[in-house]
């Protein structure tokens, strides 16, 4: 069974720039009730994106803008993804249309839930996050091209090479299952668990 | 890589103790001692197992409870408001029937959070590897537990093959050393370390919080501290285990035989860091210039002792905060107005808590205008304080005494902070939104909360000790 695969990927970007974005803004928790993966997508930034009445749309956040539609990468901040546990966060994400996500930083259990899912996390530092902010609201246009095999994001053809734990990049090259992995291990599990009993 | 003959902090050992198989440029396989579930980041993950057709692996290691959108009152009577959270709970229900996994339901008398309950049923123990879907499973480090949160997918992993994938983290010794000042409590002394460390300076981290001021803590002050570990963005939080975890725990571990009773304590006694370990990271505080704490901000990191300033920063995101939570920067926490006190969550929500709460309250009133819950942890925490005349002391000051679940920490069950509204809350998070749409949370202390509630705004603690 395998798991969802990042393809590379040429996209504009969506700028949401703020610091600590919490997975309680990613996907506010009265909808964590729902028990499925799916229909989180219109529930993303949900109070940040709508008024109170849950319908129309607060022009000045960036979802709403019509010149960063379509994108598939959204320009984070530091320390994106805060928070709690909650997958729903990345399925949100993804059920929005996004494919990555590049920040300064991520929090730690939303870094393993992206990467779960296919959802790539590029990290970059501050510079040149912070000129990629300030190059998209001039021209939203600009695309960034991000290829996990080499490990960069290329942005105004200058290419930002990003580090990445292996074996995240080799489960989101080859689509690999982990729980399938675990289990070919499963003799190695049964002589730990008769060795501990 | 798995290193011997060299001094190793606890978390270290602990980690050496469950791996299964490690291997260069792969993650290791680490084997999971205890597994605690619960209704809300399960359905998918039993949805996972159920098209794999695999069977849950250890169902003796794995635990059930509902908490999370549980209506904290008339709870007994169906349909509940919410059809999608009654769903949801019929459903882990019906999982945990389905594959066999023990369920701490309603009708339980240990039903409760799921972090106030796996201790209680003397299950979190020294030396395990414990994980939950759910981010402050931190809170077993109290016991000297490597215990942390995880998503659905590593729930249905975890249900699937009773192991993680894992890549080990740094380690950070957090020394509090010193006394505590009256009426200053645990709560006090996270919320300053997060503070200090900011919300992200724990991130890639295990903490280990250890010195005097940590030792002279209870069982319950040390679970609020290692509870808020992952608002500093730490992957876990532990406390070395010492005579308090062995008091706490021999009342409620089954043991074979006195001789089974001493060689366990003798080995839960032996996890703690070797004298000489090196940790990638130290930070020491002084418990006495630890001040009661509250948040102005809407992150765990934005917060103020009692007597000093919200800090005047040209900050976007302290604009952005202070905007939210109609404060201004220059202002004192204290005197401000609260309309709403919650005093419950799986950070506070213990009979230490309640026990703390209650004398302050006792012979008061609830100041006009402010509506005052009270959310005992578990029904073992509920009916210990009803047996001790609490429920009285906070029903007769005008508290609501409400049936255990994470009720106004998350807001999923209904119980929700109106918009605008500020709300003294003794959760763990004050992030836009969390305890409902609008609501302005102000996180401090059990006695700070109490304190909150008779006097309708913001007080100090260390007045009514």
């Amino acid at each position: 069974m395998k798991t969802s695969q990042f393809k590379d990927l040429t996209s504009t970007l969506a700028p949401l720039l703020r610091d600590n974005v919490d997975t309680d803004q990613i996907i506010p928790a009265r909808f964590l009730t729902a028990t499925d993966k799916k229909g989180f997508g219109k529930r993303l930034f949900m109070d940040l994106r709508y008024e109170e009445d849950g319908a129309t749309p607060k022009p000045d956040f960036v979802l709403n803008q019509k010149q960063y539609k379509g994108a598939k990468i959204l320009l984070a901040h530091e320390n994106f993804g805060c928070g709690s546990s909650r997958e729903h966060a990345p399925w949100a994400l993804i059920g929005a249309g996004f494919n990555a996500v590049i920040a300064i930083s991520f929090a730690d259990i939303f870094k393993n839930n992206s990467a779960k899912n296919g959802l790539l996390l590029v990290e970059l530092p501050q510079s040149v996050v912070d000129e990629m902010h300030a190059d998209v609201l001039k021209n939203p246009k600009e695309k960034a091209s991000i290829n996990l095999a080499k490990q960069t994001c290329t942005w105004k053809k200058k290419a930002h090479t990003f580090t990445i734990n292996p074996f995240v990049k080799k489960c989101l090259m080859e689509g690999l299952d982990d729980i399938g992995y675990t289990l070919s291990f499963a003799q190695e599990i049964k002589r730990f668990e008769q060795a501990t009993i | 890589m798995t290193t011997k003959n060299k001094a190793k902090t606890l978390y270290e050992k602990i980690w050496d103790a469950h791996v299964v198989r490690e291997a260069k440029g792969e993650p290791t396989i680490l084997y999971i001692d205890l597994h605690l579930i619960h209704e809300v980041t399960t359905p998918q993950a039993f949805t996972g197992l159920g098209a794999r057709k695999l069977p849950v692996r250890r169902t003796d290691l794995t635990i059930a409870t509902m908490d999370h959108s549980v209506p904290s009152a008339n709870r007994k009577k169906l349909p509940w408001p919410d059809a999608l959270a009654q769903k949801q709970v019929e459903m882990l229900a019906d999982n945990c029937k389905k594959y066999g996994i023990t369920l701490y339901d309603l009708d339980s008398t240990h039903q409760g959070i799921v972090h106030v309950i796996g201790p209680e049923l003397g299950l979190t123990q020294p030396g395990k590897t414990i994980v939950c879907g759910d981010s402050h499973t931190s809170t077993h480090g109290a016991f000297g537990a490597l215990a942390f949160g995880i998503g659905t997918s590593e729930v249905e992993h975890v249900l699937a093959t009773q192991c993680l994938l894992q890549n080990k983290t740094k380690t950070m010794a957090i020394t509090v050393n010193g006394v505590l000042n009256p009426g200053v409590y645990s709560k006090d002394i996270i919320l300053r370390i997060i503070h200090e460390l900011g919300i992200g300076g724990g991130t890639g981290y295990t903490f280990e919080y250890r010195g005097s001021a940590i030792r002279a803590l209870s069982m319950e002050a040390r679970m609020s501290i290692c509870n808020m570990s992952i608002e500093a963005g730490a992957r876990a939080g532990i406390i070395a285990p010492d005579q308090t975890t062995v008091d706490y725990l021999e009342k409620r571990v089954k043991f074979a035989s006195e001789a089974a009773k001493k060689q366990t304590v003798a080995k839960w006694l032996s996890w703690k860091s070797d004298e000489d370990a090196k940790f990638d990271k130290e930070i020491i505080i002084d418990a006495a210039t630890i001040e009661p704490m509250v948040t102005w901000g809407t992150n765990p990191g934005m917060s103020v002792g009692i007597t000093e300033k919200i800090p005047q920063s040209d900050s976007e995101d302290i604009r952005k905060a202070l905007e939210y939570m109609g404060l201004q920067g220059g202002q004192k926490m204290a005197g401000q107005k609260i309309d709403y006190v919650f005093l419950g969550s799986c950070t506070n929500s213990r009979i230490e808590d309640l026990r703390i709460e209650a004398a302050i309250i006792k012979g008061k009133k609830v100041a006009q205008g402010v509506t005052a819950y009270v959310v005992p942890g578990s029904y073992e925490v509920k009916h210990k304080a009803e047996a001790e005349g609490l429920d009285k002391i906070f029903l007769s000051a005008g508290c609501e005494w409400r049936e255990p679940g994470c009720s106004m920490c998350i807001g999923m069950n209904g119980d929700l902070v109106p918009s605008g509204k500020y709300c003294a809350s003794t959760s763990n998070r004050n992030f836009i939104g969390r305890q409902g749409r609008g609501a302005r949370t102000l996180l401090m202390s059990p006695a700070m909360a109490a304190v909150a509630a008779i006097l309708g705004t913001v007080g100090d603690s260390r007045d009514y000790v």
